[in-house]
Protein backbone atom coordinates (compact mmCIF):
# COMPACT_ATOMS: atom_id res chain seq x y z
CA UNK A 1 0.00 0.00 0.00
CA UNK A 2 1.42 3.36 -1.05
CA UNK A 3 0.88 5.91 1.65
CA UNK A 4 3.08 8.94 2.30
CA UNK A 5 4.63 9.23 5.71
CA UNK A 6 2.64 12.27 6.79
CA UNK A 7 -0.89 10.82 7.07
CA UNK A 8 0.61 7.62 8.40
CA UNK A 9 2.15 9.56 11.21
CA UNK A 10 -1.01 11.46 12.07
CA UNK A 11 -3.60 8.80 11.45
CA UNK A 12 -2.08 5.40 11.89
CA UNK A 13 -5.56 3.92 11.85
CA UNK A 14 -5.73 4.55 8.10
CA UNK A 15 -2.97 2.08 7.58
CA UNK A 16 -4.25 -0.42 10.05
CA UNK A 17 -6.03 -3.35 8.45
CA UNK A 18 -9.11 -4.65 10.21
CA UNK A 19 -7.59 -8.10 10.01
CA UNK A 20 -3.91 -8.69 9.53
CA UNK A 21 -2.68 -12.26 9.36
CA UNK A 22 1.07 -12.79 9.19
CA UNK A 23 2.69 -16.16 8.52
CA UNK A 24 0.10 -18.11 10.45
CA UNK A 25 0.47 -21.87 10.79
CA UNK A 26 -1.85 -24.28 12.52
CA UNK A 27 -1.13 -27.93 13.16
CA UNK A 28 -3.36 -30.38 14.94
CA UNK A 29 -2.12 -33.38 16.90
CA UNK A 30 1.25 -34.19 18.32
CA UNK A 31 4.49 -34.09 16.39
CA UNK A 32 4.79 -37.20 14.23
CA UNK A 33 2.81 -39.21 11.74
CA UNK A 34 -0.58 -38.22 13.14
CA UNK A 35 0.14 -34.53 12.89
CA UNK A 36 -1.96 -32.70 10.32
CA UNK A 37 -1.07 -29.31 8.97
CA UNK A 38 -4.37 -27.42 8.89
CA UNK A 39 -2.94 -24.10 7.76
CA UNK A 40 0.44 -23.25 6.28
CA UNK A 41 2.02 -19.82 5.88
CA UNK A 42 -1.19 -17.82 5.75
CA UNK A 43 -0.76 -14.15 4.85
CA UNK A 44 -3.88 -12.02 4.53
CA UNK A 45 -4.80 -8.38 5.06
CA UNK A 46 -8.43 -7.36 5.20
CA UNK A 47 -9.26 -3.66 5.03
CA UNK A 48 -12.11 -1.71 6.54
CA UNK A 49 -15.41 -2.27 4.72
CA UNK A 50 -14.28 -5.26 2.71
CA UNK A 51 -16.34 -8.37 2.13
CA UNK A 52 -13.87 -11.24 1.94
CA UNK A 53 -14.91 -14.81 1.22
CA UNK A 54 -12.77 -17.80 2.06
CA UNK A 55 -13.49 -20.64 -0.33
CA UNK A 56 -11.93 -24.05 -0.77
CA UNK A 57 -12.52 -27.78 -0.62
CA UNK A 58 -13.47 -29.29 2.72
CA UNK A 59 -10.44 -29.74 4.90
CA UNK A 60 -8.65 -26.69 3.50
CA UNK A 61 -8.82 -25.00 6.88
CA UNK A 62 -11.12 -22.13 5.94
CA UNK A 63 -13.22 -22.53 9.08
CA UNK A 64 -10.05 -22.99 11.12
CA UNK A 65 -8.73 -19.71 9.73
CA UNK A 66 -11.98 -17.96 10.66
CA UNK A 67 -11.77 -19.39 14.17
CA UNK A 68 -8.18 -18.20 14.48
CA UNK A 69 -9.21 -14.68 13.46
CA UNK A 70 -11.91 -14.81 16.13
CA UNK A 71 -9.53 -16.25 18.73
CA UNK A 72 -11.75 -19.26 19.25
CA UNK A 73 -8.62 -21.31 18.65
CA UNK A 74 -5.00 -20.15 18.77
CA UNK A 75 -2.60 -20.45 15.83
CA UNK A 76 0.41 -22.72 16.31
CA UNK A 77 2.57 -19.78 15.27
CA UNK A 78 2.31 -16.47 13.45
CA UNK A 79 0.41 -13.34 14.42
CA UNK A 80 -3.20 -12.31 13.96
CA UNK A 81 -4.08 -8.66 14.52
CA UNK A 82 -7.65 -7.41 14.60
CA UNK A 83 -7.83 -3.62 14.44
CA UNK A 84 -4.14 -3.59 15.25
CA UNK A 85 -4.55 -5.62 18.41
CA UNK A 86 -3.73 -9.27 19.00
CA UNK A 87 -6.80 -11.45 18.37
CA UNK A 88 -7.30 -12.43 22.06
CA UNK A 89 -7.38 -8.76 23.01
CA UNK A 90 -9.85 -8.01 20.22
CA UNK A 91 -12.07 -10.82 21.46
CA UNK A 92 -12.05 -9.48 25.00
CA UNK A 93 -12.89 -6.03 23.57
CA UNK A 94 -15.81 -7.63 21.68
CA UNK A 95 -14.71 -6.34 18.31
CA UNK A 96 -16.32 -8.99 16.19
CA UNK A 97 -19.62 -10.80 15.87
CA UNK A 98 -19.83 -14.39 14.76
CA UNK A 99 -22.44 -16.40 12.85
CA UNK A 100 -22.20 -20.16 12.45
CA UNK A 101 -23.78 -22.52 9.96
CA UNK A 102 -26.41 -23.43 12.53
CA UNK A 103 -28.28 -20.50 14.07
CA UNK A 104 -27.33 -21.67 17.62
CA UNK A 105 -30.25 -19.81 19.16
CA UNK A 106 -31.18 -20.45 22.76
CA UNK A 107 -34.52 -22.26 22.86
CA UNK A 108 -35.51 -20.82 26.20
CA UNK A 109 -35.09 -17.23 25.05
CA UNK A 110 -37.50 -15.32 22.84
CA UNK A 111 -36.19 -13.83 19.60
CA UNK A 112 -35.56 -10.44 21.19
CA UNK A 113 -33.90 -11.99 24.24
CA UNK A 114 -31.62 -13.97 21.95
CA UNK A 115 -30.60 -10.80 20.14
CA UNK A 116 -30.08 -9.05 23.47
CA UNK A 117 -27.81 -11.75 24.91
CA UNK A 118 -24.45 -10.13 23.97
CA UNK A 119 -25.71 -6.77 25.26
CA UNK A 120 -26.83 -8.43 28.49
CA UNK A 121 -23.33 -9.83 28.98
CA UNK A 122 -21.88 -6.40 28.30
CA UNK A 123 -24.09 -4.99 31.03
CA UNK A 124 -26.22 -2.65 28.92
CA UNK A 125 -29.40 -1.28 30.43
CA UNK A 126 -32.69 -3.04 29.60
CA UNK A 127 -34.00 -0.05 27.64
CA UNK A 128 -30.86 0.16 25.54
CA UNK A 129 -30.95 -3.59 24.97
CA UNK A 130 -34.54 -3.44 23.80
CA UNK A 131 -33.84 -0.50 21.51
CA UNK A 132 -30.82 -2.20 19.93
CA UNK A 133 -32.68 -5.50 19.53
CA UNK A 134 -35.54 -3.74 17.78
CA UNK A 135 -33.13 -1.89 15.52
CA UNK A 136 -31.38 -5.13 14.57
CA UNK A 137 -34.59 -7.08 14.03
CA UNK A 138 -35.72 -4.27 11.76
CA UNK A 139 -32.42 -4.60 9.89
CA UNK A 140 -32.92 -8.33 9.27
CA UNK A 141 -36.61 -7.77 8.46
CA UNK A 142 -37.94 -9.64 11.46
CA UNK A 143 -39.83 -6.81 13.07
CA UNK A 144 -42.89 -8.19 14.84
CA UNK A 145 -41.21 -11.46 15.79
CA UNK A 146 -39.73 -10.11 19.03
CA UNK A 147 -41.84 -12.32 21.29
CA UNK A 148 -41.63 -15.48 19.19
CA UNK A 149 -39.50 -18.41 20.25
CA UNK A 150 -36.88 -20.00 18.00
CA UNK A 151 -38.90 -23.18 17.43
CA UNK A 152 -41.66 -21.06 15.95
CA UNK A 153 -39.39 -19.76 13.18
CA UNK A 154 -38.20 -21.32 9.93
CA UNK A 155 -34.52 -22.10 9.39
CA UNK A 156 -33.97 -18.95 7.33
CA UNK A 157 -35.63 -16.76 9.94
CA UNK A 158 -33.58 -18.35 12.69
CA UNK A 159 -30.38 -17.58 10.80
CA UNK A 160 -31.52 -13.95 10.44
CA UNK A 161 -32.01 -13.77 14.20
CA UNK A 162 -28.50 -15.13 14.57
CA UNK A 163 -27.17 -12.36 12.28
CA UNK A 164 -29.10 -9.75 14.25
CA UNK A 165 -27.54 -11.08 17.44
CA UNK A 166 -24.04 -10.94 15.96
CA UNK A 167 -24.58 -7.32 14.90
CA UNK A 168 -26.42 -6.21 18.04
CA UNK A 169 -23.35 -4.69 19.67
CA UNK A 170 -22.20 -2.98 16.43
CA UNK A 171 -18.97 -4.94 15.96
CA UNK A 172 -16.67 -3.68 13.22
CA UNK A 173 -16.00 -7.17 12.04
CA UNK A 174 -18.48 -9.92 11.25
CA UNK A 175 -17.18 -13.48 10.99
CA UNK A 176 -19.52 -15.88 9.18
CA UNK A 177 -18.89 -19.61 8.96
CA UNK A 178 -21.02 -21.00 6.10
CA UNK A 179 -24.02 -19.13 7.48
CA UNK A 180 -26.36 -20.14 4.66
CA UNK A 181 -24.94 -23.61 4.06
CA UNK A 182 -27.88 -25.41 5.62
CA UNK A 183 -30.55 -23.43 3.76
CA UNK A 184 -32.28 -24.16 0.49
CA UNK A 185 -31.24 -22.32 -2.68
CA UNK A 186 -34.19 -19.91 -2.73
CA UNK A 187 -33.76 -18.82 0.88
CA UNK A 188 -30.02 -18.63 0.42
CA UNK A 189 -30.27 -16.20 -2.51
CA UNK A 190 -32.71 -14.05 -0.61
CA UNK A 191 -30.48 -13.92 2.44
CA UNK A 192 -27.46 -13.18 0.21
CA UNK A 193 -29.20 -10.05 -1.02
CA UNK A 194 -30.25 -9.14 2.51
CA UNK A 195 -26.72 -9.61 3.79
CA UNK A 196 -25.33 -7.26 1.12
CA UNK A 197 -27.92 -4.72 2.13
CA UNK A 198 -26.93 -5.04 5.80
CA UNK A 199 -23.26 -4.84 4.83
CA UNK A 200 -23.71 -1.61 2.88
CA UNK A 201 -25.83 -0.04 5.61
CA UNK A 202 -23.67 -0.96 8.58
CA UNK A 203 -20.22 -0.61 6.94
CA UNK A 204 -19.22 -3.79 8.73
CA UNK A 205 -16.20 -5.69 7.48
CA UNK A 206 -17.23 -9.26 6.73
CA UNK A 207 -15.17 -12.44 6.54
CA UNK A 208 -17.34 -15.12 5.02
CA UNK A 209 -16.57 -18.83 4.78
CA UNK A 210 -18.44 -20.69 2.06
CA UNK A 211 -18.14 -23.64 -0.27
CA UNK A 212 -20.43 -22.13 -2.86
CA UNK A 213 -18.60 -20.43 -5.74
CA UNK A 214 -21.58 -18.34 -6.98
CA UNK A 215 -22.27 -17.17 -3.43
CA UNK A 216 -18.66 -16.13 -2.90
CA UNK A 217 -18.55 -14.23 -6.20
CA UNK A 218 -21.91 -12.54 -5.72
CA UNK A 219 -21.18 -11.31 -2.21
CA UNK A 220 -17.49 -10.53 -2.05
CA UNK A 221 -15.11 -7.75 -2.86
CA UNK A 222 -12.34 -10.35 -2.76
CA UNK A 223 -12.41 -14.13 -2.88
CA UNK A 224 -9.62 -15.99 -1.12
CA UNK A 225 -9.13 -19.38 -2.77
CA UNK A 226 -7.64 -22.05 -0.54
CA UNK A 227 -6.46 -25.59 -1.10
CA UNK A 228 -6.26 -28.54 1.21
CA UNK A 229 -3.50 -30.68 2.71
CA UNK A 230 -1.85 -28.51 3.76
CA UNK A 231 -4.38 -25.67 3.95
CA UNK A 232 -2.97 -22.62 2.22
CA UNK A 233 -4.03 -19.61 0.19
CA UNK A 234 -3.46 -20.27 -3.51
CA UNK A 235 -5.06 -17.22 -5.04
CA UNK A 236 -6.81 -13.99 -4.08
CA UNK A 237 -9.30 -12.89 -6.73
CA UNK A 238 -10.65 -9.33 -6.60
CA UNK A 239 -14.32 -9.21 -7.55
CA UNK A 240 -14.92 -6.06 -9.59
CA UNK A 241 -18.66 -6.48 -10.05
CA UNK A 242 -20.40 -3.11 -9.63
CA UNK A 243 -22.13 -2.23 -6.37
CA UNK A 244 -24.91 -2.43 -5.38
CA UNK A 245 -25.30 -5.98 -6.50
CA UNK A 246 -28.75 -7.27 -7.33
CA UNK A 247 -30.62 -9.70 -9.49
CA UNK A 248 -28.97 -8.31 -12.65
CA UNK A 249 -25.54 -9.03 -11.21
CA UNK A 250 -26.28 -12.73 -11.33
CA UNK A 251 -27.13 -12.43 -15.03
CA UNK A 252 -24.09 -10.43 -16.07
CA UNK A 253 -21.32 -11.92 -18.19
CA UNK A 254 -18.64 -10.68 -15.80
CA UNK A 255 -20.30 -12.66 -12.99
CA UNK A 256 -19.89 -15.88 -14.97
CA UNK A 257 -16.32 -15.00 -15.92
CA UNK A 258 -15.45 -14.54 -12.27
CA UNK A 259 -17.17 -17.77 -11.31
CA UNK A 260 -15.07 -19.54 -13.93
CA UNK A 261 -11.96 -17.84 -12.63
CA UNK A 262 -12.65 -18.97 -9.06
CA UNK A 263 -13.46 -22.48 -10.24
CA UNK A 264 -10.18 -22.68 -12.15
CA UNK A 265 -8.38 -21.31 -9.12
CA UNK A 266 -9.86 -24.09 -7.03
CA UNK A 267 -8.89 -26.72 -9.60
CA UNK A 268 -5.30 -25.50 -9.81
CA UNK A 269 -4.98 -25.52 -6.04
CA UNK B 1 -55.19 -37.34 22.09
CA UNK B 2 -52.51 -38.75 19.79
CA UNK B 3 -54.41 -37.72 16.67
CA UNK B 4 -55.12 -34.23 17.92
CA UNK B 5 -51.51 -33.36 18.75
CA UNK B 6 -50.11 -34.79 15.55
CA UNK B 7 -50.74 -31.81 13.23
CA UNK B 8 -49.23 -29.29 15.62
CA UNK B 9 -46.21 -31.53 16.10
CA UNK B 10 -45.73 -31.65 12.34
CA UNK B 11 -46.10 -27.90 12.06
CA UNK B 12 -43.56 -27.39 14.79
CA UNK B 13 -40.94 -29.54 13.08
CA UNK B 14 -41.57 -28.43 9.53
CA UNK B 15 -39.16 -25.85 8.22
CA UNK B 16 -41.77 -23.43 7.08
CA UNK B 17 -39.98 -21.57 4.33
CA UNK B 18 -43.15 -21.25 2.29
CA UNK B 19 -44.85 -19.35 5.06
CA UNK B 20 -41.76 -17.21 5.41
CA UNK B 21 -41.70 -16.19 1.76
CA UNK B 22 -45.28 -15.05 1.83
CA UNK B 23 -44.40 -13.10 4.92
CA UNK B 24 -47.09 -14.53 7.15
CA UNK B 25 -46.88 -14.84 10.86
CA UNK B 26 -45.77 -18.37 11.67
CA UNK B 27 -46.64 -18.35 15.34
CA UNK B 28 -47.51 -21.92 16.17
CA UNK B 29 -50.11 -22.08 18.93
CA UNK B 30 -48.79 -23.84 21.97
CA UNK B 31 -50.67 -27.05 22.75
CA UNK B 32 -53.00 -26.53 25.65
CA UNK B 33 -51.34 -27.52 28.92
CA UNK B 34 -54.51 -27.83 30.93
CA UNK B 35 -55.98 -30.26 28.46
CA UNK B 36 -52.91 -32.47 28.55
CA UNK B 37 -53.04 -32.47 32.35
CA UNK B 38 -56.70 -33.44 32.20
CA UNK B 39 -56.07 -36.28 29.77
CA UNK B 40 -53.20 -37.41 31.98
CA UNK B 41 -55.54 -37.67 34.96
CA UNK B 42 -58.19 -39.35 32.81
CA UNK B 43 -55.73 -41.94 31.59
CA UNK B 44 -54.53 -42.54 35.13
CA UNK B 45 -58.12 -43.08 36.31
CA UNK B 46 -58.80 -45.41 33.41
CA UNK B 47 -55.75 -47.54 34.13
CA UNK B 48 -56.67 -47.57 37.82
CA UNK B 49 -60.16 -48.84 37.08
CA UNK B 50 -58.80 -51.52 34.73
CA UNK B 51 -56.26 -52.60 37.36
CA UNK B 52 -59.04 -52.86 39.95
CA UNK B 53 -61.18 -54.95 37.58
CA UNK B 54 -58.27 -57.30 36.82
CA UNK B 55 -57.51 -57.61 40.54
CA UNK B 56 -61.07 -58.49 41.48
CA UNK B 57 -61.52 -60.55 38.30
CA UNK B 58 -58.62 -62.78 39.31
CA UNK B 59 -60.13 -63.18 42.75
CA UNK B 60 -63.48 -63.93 41.13
CA UNK B 61 -62.12 -66.87 39.14
CA UNK B 62 -59.48 -68.13 41.54
CA UNK B 63 -59.62 -66.59 44.99
CA UNK B 64 -61.14 -67.61 48.29
CA UNK B 65 -64.93 -67.85 48.53
CA UNK B 66 -66.61 -64.42 48.53
CA UNK B 67 -68.76 -63.85 51.61
CA UNK B 68 -70.46 -60.51 51.48
CA UNK B 69 -72.57 -61.38 54.47
CA UNK B 70 -69.51 -61.07 56.69
CA UNK B 71 -69.07 -57.44 55.70
CA UNK B 72 -70.59 -55.40 58.47
CA UNK B 73 -73.88 -53.79 57.53
CA UNK B 74 -74.24 -55.66 54.25
CA UNK B 75 -77.80 -55.48 53.00
CA UNK B 76 -77.64 -58.68 51.06
CA UNK B 77 -76.20 -62.08 51.60
CA UNK B 78 -74.00 -63.48 48.86
CA UNK B 79 -71.76 -66.44 48.59
CA UNK B 80 -69.53 -67.15 45.61
CA UNK B 81 -67.17 -70.06 45.21
CA UNK B 82 -64.53 -69.30 42.54
CA UNK B 83 -64.13 -72.20 40.09
CA UNK B 84 -60.32 -72.25 40.20
CA UNK B 85 -57.86 -72.25 43.06
CA UNK B 86 -55.11 -69.71 42.31
CA UNK B 87 -52.75 -69.40 45.24
CA UNK B 88 -51.62 -65.87 44.43
CA UNK B 89 -55.22 -64.69 44.34
CA UNK B 90 -56.23 -65.81 47.82
CA UNK B 91 -57.22 -63.32 50.48
CA UNK B 92 -53.77 -63.41 52.07
CA UNK B 93 -51.87 -62.43 48.93
CA UNK B 94 -54.50 -60.28 47.28
CA UNK B 95 -57.06 -58.95 49.77
CA UNK B 96 -60.30 -57.63 48.37
CA UNK B 97 -60.07 -53.99 47.34
CA UNK B 98 -62.96 -53.09 49.65
CA UNK B 99 -61.06 -54.71 52.51
CA UNK B 100 -57.99 -52.62 51.66
CA UNK B 101 -59.90 -49.35 51.42
CA UNK B 102 -62.02 -50.45 54.37
CA UNK B 103 -58.86 -50.91 56.44
CA UNK B 104 -58.05 -47.25 55.82
CA UNK B 105 -61.16 -46.04 57.65
CA UNK B 106 -61.15 -48.65 60.37
CA UNK B 107 -59.17 -48.01 63.57
CA UNK B 108 -55.55 -49.08 63.31
CA UNK B 109 -55.64 -50.23 66.93
CA UNK B 110 -58.51 -51.01 69.21
CA UNK B 111 -60.32 -47.76 70.01
CA UNK B 112 -57.59 -45.82 68.18
CA UNK B 113 -57.94 -43.31 65.32
CA UNK B 114 -58.69 -44.68 61.85
CA UNK B 115 -55.72 -46.08 59.92
CA UNK B 116 -55.83 -43.25 57.40
CA UNK B 117 -55.18 -40.75 60.22
CA UNK B 118 -52.29 -42.79 61.55
CA UNK B 119 -50.82 -43.07 58.06
CA UNK B 120 -51.29 -39.37 57.34
CA UNK B 121 -49.47 -38.42 60.53
CA UNK B 122 -46.67 -40.87 59.77
CA UNK B 123 -46.52 -39.66 56.17
CA UNK B 124 -46.07 -36.05 57.26
CA UNK B 125 -43.08 -37.06 59.40
CA UNK B 126 -41.56 -39.12 56.59
CA UNK B 127 -42.27 -36.48 53.96
CA UNK B 128 -40.57 -33.79 55.98
CA UNK B 129 -37.44 -35.88 56.30
CA UNK B 130 -37.66 -36.94 52.66
CA UNK B 131 -38.13 -33.34 51.51
CA UNK B 132 -35.15 -32.07 53.48
CA UNK B 133 -33.13 -35.05 52.26
CA UNK B 134 -34.25 -34.36 48.70
CA UNK B 135 -33.24 -30.70 48.94
CA UNK B 136 -29.85 -31.48 50.51
CA UNK B 137 -29.22 -34.27 48.01
CA UNK B 138 -30.25 -32.07 45.08
CA UNK B 139 -28.03 -29.23 46.24
CA UNK B 140 -25.10 -31.58 46.74
CA UNK B 141 -25.73 -33.16 43.34
CA UNK B 142 -25.91 -29.79 41.61
CA UNK B 143 -22.73 -28.58 43.26
CA UNK B 144 -20.82 -31.80 42.53
CA UNK B 145 -22.10 -31.92 38.94
CA UNK B 146 -21.10 -28.29 38.38
CA UNK B 147 -17.63 -28.86 39.83
CA UNK B 148 -17.16 -31.97 37.71
CA UNK B 149 -18.33 -30.16 34.58
CA UNK B 150 -15.64 -27.52 35.09
CA UNK B 151 -12.77 -29.69 36.19
CA UNK B 152 -11.82 -32.91 34.49
CA UNK B 153 -9.22 -33.45 37.17
CA UNK B 154 -11.72 -33.30 40.02
CA UNK B 155 -14.18 -35.39 38.06
CA UNK B 156 -11.63 -38.15 37.56
CA UNK B 157 -10.43 -37.87 41.13
CA UNK B 158 -13.83 -37.85 42.85
CA UNK B 159 -16.23 -39.78 40.63
CA UNK B 160 -14.97 -43.23 41.74
CA UNK B 161 -15.93 -42.28 45.29
CA UNK B 162 -19.30 -40.99 44.18
CA UNK B 163 -19.96 -44.27 42.37
CA UNK B 164 -18.64 -46.28 45.33
CA UNK B 165 -20.98 -44.43 47.66
CA UNK B 166 -23.92 -45.79 45.69
CA UNK B 167 -22.80 -49.40 45.87
CA UNK B 168 -22.72 -49.34 49.68
CA UNK B 169 -26.11 -50.42 51.01
CA UNK B 170 -27.76 -47.74 53.08
CA UNK B 171 -28.08 -50.19 55.97
CA UNK B 172 -24.29 -50.49 56.12
CA UNK B 173 -23.70 -46.80 56.62
CA UNK B 174 -26.78 -46.18 58.75
CA UNK B 175 -25.09 -46.99 62.08
CA UNK B 176 -22.33 -44.44 61.37
CA UNK B 177 -24.84 -41.81 60.39
CA UNK B 178 -26.83 -42.47 63.54
CA UNK B 179 -23.66 -42.07 65.62
CA UNK B 180 -22.74 -38.81 63.85
CA UNK B 181 -26.10 -37.16 63.75
CA UNK B 182 -27.80 -38.93 66.66
CA UNK B 183 -30.81 -41.13 66.14
CA UNK B 184 -33.80 -39.33 64.73
CA UNK B 185 -35.00 -36.92 62.15
CA UNK B 186 -31.71 -35.54 60.79
CA UNK B 187 -30.16 -38.94 60.20
CA UNK B 188 -33.27 -39.93 58.22
CA UNK B 189 -32.91 -36.78 56.10
CA UNK B 190 -29.21 -37.54 55.63
CA UNK B 191 -29.92 -41.08 54.44
CA UNK B 192 -32.54 -39.79 52.01
CA UNK B 193 -30.03 -37.23 50.71
CA UNK B 194 -27.42 -39.97 50.41
CA UNK B 195 -29.67 -41.86 47.99
CA UNK B 196 -30.76 -38.73 46.09
CA UNK B 197 -27.57 -36.94 45.22
CA UNK B 198 -26.17 -39.50 42.80
CA UNK B 199 -28.67 -39.22 39.92
CA UNK B 200 -28.61 -35.44 40.30
CA UNK B 201 -24.81 -35.37 40.13
CA UNK B 202 -24.46 -37.43 36.98
CA UNK B 203 -27.36 -35.79 35.17
CA UNK B 204 -26.17 -32.29 36.07
CA UNK B 205 -22.74 -33.18 34.72
CA UNK B 206 -24.24 -34.58 31.54
CA UNK B 207 -26.59 -31.61 31.17
CA UNK B 208 -23.96 -28.95 31.73
CA UNK B 209 -21.90 -30.57 29.00
CA UNK B 210 -24.88 -30.84 26.65
CA UNK B 211 -24.88 -27.40 24.97
CA UNK B 212 -23.80 -27.13 21.35
CA UNK B 213 -20.03 -26.43 21.41
CA UNK B 214 -20.74 -23.46 19.14
CA UNK B 215 -23.02 -21.98 21.80
CA UNK B 216 -20.06 -22.03 24.16
CA UNK B 217 -17.87 -20.52 21.42
CA UNK B 218 -20.44 -17.77 20.97
CA UNK B 219 -20.21 -16.97 24.66
CA UNK B 220 -16.43 -16.95 24.33
CA UNK B 221 -16.74 -14.46 21.47
CA UNK B 222 -18.78 -12.18 23.75
CA UNK B 223 -15.94 -12.45 26.28
CA UNK B 224 -18.41 -13.92 28.78
CA UNK B 225 -17.02 -15.23 32.04
CA UNK B 226 -17.28 -18.88 33.07
CA UNK B 227 -20.02 -17.97 35.50
CA UNK B 228 -22.00 -16.09 32.88
CA UNK B 229 -21.68 -19.02 30.48
CA UNK B 230 -22.72 -21.41 33.24
CA UNK B 231 -25.72 -19.35 34.20
CA UNK B 232 -26.92 -18.24 30.78
CA UNK B 233 -26.12 -21.25 28.61
CA UNK B 234 -25.01 -24.37 30.44
CA UNK B 235 -27.54 -24.34 33.25
CA UNK B 236 -30.63 -23.69 31.07
CA UNK B 237 -29.44 -26.41 28.66
CA UNK B 238 -29.01 -28.77 31.58
CA UNK B 239 -32.53 -28.22 32.97
CA UNK B 240 -34.20 -31.12 31.13
CA UNK B 241 -31.44 -33.44 32.32
CA UNK B 242 -31.59 -32.09 35.85
CA UNK B 243 -35.34 -32.52 36.02
CA UNK B 244 -35.06 -36.12 34.87
CA UNK B 245 -32.73 -36.64 37.81
CA UNK B 246 -35.02 -34.74 40.18
CA UNK B 247 -37.90 -37.04 39.29
CA UNK B 248 -35.75 -40.04 40.17
CA UNK B 249 -34.51 -38.30 43.31
CA UNK B 250 -38.04 -37.33 44.38
CA UNK B 251 -39.19 -40.93 44.54
CA UNK B 252 -35.85 -42.18 45.83
CA UNK B 253 -35.96 -39.70 48.70
CA UNK B 254 -39.20 -41.29 49.96
CA UNK B 255 -37.70 -44.77 49.82
CA UNK B 256 -34.53 -43.44 51.42
CA UNK B 257 -36.46 -41.82 54.24
CA UNK B 258 -38.59 -44.91 54.91
CA UNK B 259 -35.57 -47.24 54.92
CA UNK B 260 -33.57 -44.69 56.89
CA UNK B 261 -36.19 -44.56 59.63
CA UNK B 262 -35.57 -48.15 60.64
CA UNK B 263 -31.92 -47.92 61.76
CA UNK B 264 -32.41 -44.34 62.90
CA UNK B 265 -35.08 -45.47 65.28
CA UNK B 266 -37.52 -42.81 64.17
CA UNK B 267 -40.73 -44.22 65.61
CA UNK B 268 -43.43 -42.01 64.12
CA UNK B 269 -42.74 -42.29 60.39
CA UNK B 270 -44.06 -44.59 57.69
CA UNK B 271 -41.07 -46.89 58.09
CA UNK B 272 -42.14 -47.96 61.57
CA UNK B 273 -45.76 -48.37 60.44
CA UNK B 274 -44.67 -50.61 57.58
CA UNK B 275 -42.50 -52.64 59.93
CA UNK B 276 -45.46 -53.11 62.32
CA UNK B 277 -47.85 -54.14 59.57
CA UNK B 278 -45.23 -56.44 58.09
CA UNK B 279 -45.33 -58.47 61.26
CA UNK B 280 -49.13 -58.45 61.26
CA UNK B 281 -49.41 -59.39 57.59
CA UNK B 282 -50.40 -63.01 58.15
CA UNK B 283 -53.46 -61.94 60.12
CA UNK B 284 -54.32 -58.57 58.61
CA UNK B 285 -53.01 -58.24 55.05
CA UNK B 286 -55.29 -55.29 54.07
CA UNK B 287 -53.47 -52.99 56.51
CA UNK B 288 -50.12 -53.41 54.76
CA UNK B 289 -51.76 -53.06 51.38
CA UNK B 290 -53.46 -49.87 52.49
CA UNK B 291 -50.08 -48.59 53.68
CA UNK B 292 -48.48 -49.48 50.35
CA UNK B 293 -51.17 -47.49 48.52
CA UNK B 294 -50.56 -44.57 50.83
CA UNK B 295 -46.78 -44.62 50.34
CA UNK B 296 -47.31 -44.81 46.58
CA UNK B 297 -49.54 -41.74 46.79
CA UNK B 298 -46.87 -39.83 48.69
CA UNK B 299 -44.32 -40.76 46.02
CA UNK B 300 -46.66 -39.65 43.25
CA UNK B 301 -47.27 -36.38 45.09
CA UNK B 302 -43.50 -35.69 45.17
CA UNK B 303 -43.16 -36.65 41.53
CA UNK B 304 -46.04 -34.43 40.41
CA UNK B 305 -44.61 -31.49 42.34
CA UNK B 306 -41.30 -31.85 40.51
CA UNK B 307 -43.11 -32.21 37.19
CA UNK B 308 -45.10 -29.03 37.79
CA UNK B 309 -41.96 -27.07 38.66
CA UNK B 310 -40.33 -28.45 35.52
CA UNK B 311 -43.27 -27.33 33.39
CA UNK B 312 -43.01 -23.80 34.68
CA UNK B 313 -39.24 -23.59 34.22
CA UNK B 314 -39.00 -25.25 30.82
CA UNK B 315 -42.19 -23.99 29.23
CA UNK B 316 -40.35 -22.57 26.23
CA UNK B 317 -38.06 -25.50 25.72
CA UNK B 318 -40.50 -27.61 23.77
CA UNK B 319 -37.72 -28.62 21.38
CA UNK B 320 -35.78 -30.33 24.12
CA UNK B 321 -38.81 -32.13 25.46
CA UNK B 322 -38.85 -34.11 22.23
Amino acid sequence: MQVTWFPVFLFPCFLMSVVSIQSVNKTFGKQGAQQTIALQDIELQIEQGEFVSLIGPSGCGKSTLLRIIGDLIAPTNGTVLVNGKPAPQARVNREYGIVFQAPVLFDWRSVEKNVQLPLEIMGKSPSERAARANEMLELVELNGFQKHYPYQLSGGMQQRVSIARALSFHPQLLLMDEPFGALDEITRERLNAELLDIWSRTHTTIVFVTHSIPEAVFLSTRVVVMSARPGRITQIIPIDLPQPRNFDTRESARYYELITQVREGLREG
Amino acid sequence: MAESTLPSALLKNADNEVIETIGADVGVPAPSRSRSLFTMLLRFALVFVVACLVWEGLKFIGGNPWRFSTVEGAWFNLLWFPPLELKFANDLNMPHLWDIFGALIQPAQRNGPPLVNVLAQAAVVTMQAALVGFLIGTLLGLVLGTIFAHSNLLERALSPYVVASQTIPILAIAPMVVVWLNAGWWSVAFLAAYLCFFPVTINTLRGLRSPDPRAVELMKSYAASRWTTLWKVRFPSALPYIFTALKIAATTSIVGAIIGELPSGLADGLGRVILNFNSEYAIRPPKLWATILFVALVGILFFITVTLVERVLTRNMRKLEG
